[in-house]
């Protein structure tokens, strides 16, 4: 059974509590909408479904190399196009988004400093994300659009 | 005179036994760090190796999918991804979906579109044939002329 406290002031604990002062609100009325925390949720929605919707997909298109070859290579030519390409790009930095955020979601979940440290675990995010993106868009890019 | 429990008092256990929403917890941490390993394997092999996209076609594939390496990489990808993202669509579903009516329709089709694909998708891995009888010599992989 749950110890039940009675009125104020009746808890056992010695050390007395100690409440701090609120902090003057950053943007008023929440402490996390419009910040850090929000919109890495926001963001890891959207990539997962979109990555999910793709992902339904390419097991359908994988799928035709029991069909024929001619088949699966009539819809992979399809991939190869400039607008498919910058979609593959797209793909590719949600994936990597999604990616580093769950890694980041981790470390909050299971490590103490990733709680304290969110935030500047959410710029690493973002900063690795845009190293990946530097490495991979001009290699994509020049396979798509190059001869 | 009221009544509280106390703060940080456990709660008091209503059900026992397997809790499966804990386990989908864990599932979403633990596929997702494999996941990362895979899939960023997946895209460097596909997309930035070789010539990109444009090396993708039937003999590709069938090169990659005659070795049991990546005969065991493609069936981890396909189960653990698949999924890790039909239950995040859960969550999604259970968080927008306010209808028991609508709910239910689209946790069904989220369980039935899931086990379709993972069935036609490990039946493709381990039935698909590299060489098949008749196919045009131009469209298959190299080594099938040895056979």
């Amino acid at each position: 059974m749950p110890a039940k406290v009675t009125g104020a002031g009746a808890s056992s604990s010695s050390a007395p509590l100690t409440v701090p002062a609120p902090r003057p609100p950053i943007i008023a009325g929440t402490l996390y909408r419009g910040r850090e925390g929000m919109w890495s949720w926001v963001l890891h929605r959207i990539t997962g479904v979109a990555i999910y919707f793709f992902l339904l997909v390419h097991i359908l298109d994988t799928a035709l190399v029991r069909i024929s070859p001619e088949a699966y290579n009539v819809v992979i030519e399809s991939y190869k196009t400039p607008i498919m390409g910058l979609g593959e790009l797209a793909l590719v930095g949600a994936i990597g988004f999604h990616a580093l955020n769950g890694l980041r979601i981790i470390l909050i979940d299971f490590w103490g400093v990733g709680t304290r440290r969110h935030r500047a675990l959410f710029y690493g995010v973002l900063g690795l994300w845009a190293v990946l993106m530097i490495g991979f868009a001009p290699r994509h890019l020049m396979n798509v659009f190059g001869g | 005179m009221t009544t509280i429990d106390a703060p940080r008092s456990p709660y008091a256990r209503t059900r026992r036994g397997l809790n499966l929403e804990k386990w989908g917890w864990i599932y979403m941490r633990a596929s997702g760090v494999v996941l990362v390993v895979l899939i960023f394997g997946h895209l460097f092999v596909n997309l930035v190796a070789g010539e990109g996209v444009k090396q993708i076609d039937f003999a590709f594939v069938a090169g990659k999918l005659s070795d049991p390496f990546w005969q065991v990489w493609d069936t981890l990808l396909l189960w653990l991804a698949l999924i890790h993202g039909a239950n995040g669509m859960r969550t999604l579903v259970n968080d927008y979906v306010t209808k028991p009516r609508v709910r239910g329709i689209l946790l069904g089709a989220l369980v039935a579109s899931t086990a379709v694909l993972l069935i036609l998708g490990t039946l493709v891995i381990y039935t698909f044939d590299p060489c098949p009888a008749g196919a045009d010599p131009a469209l298959v992989a190299s080594f099938c002329a040895d056979l």
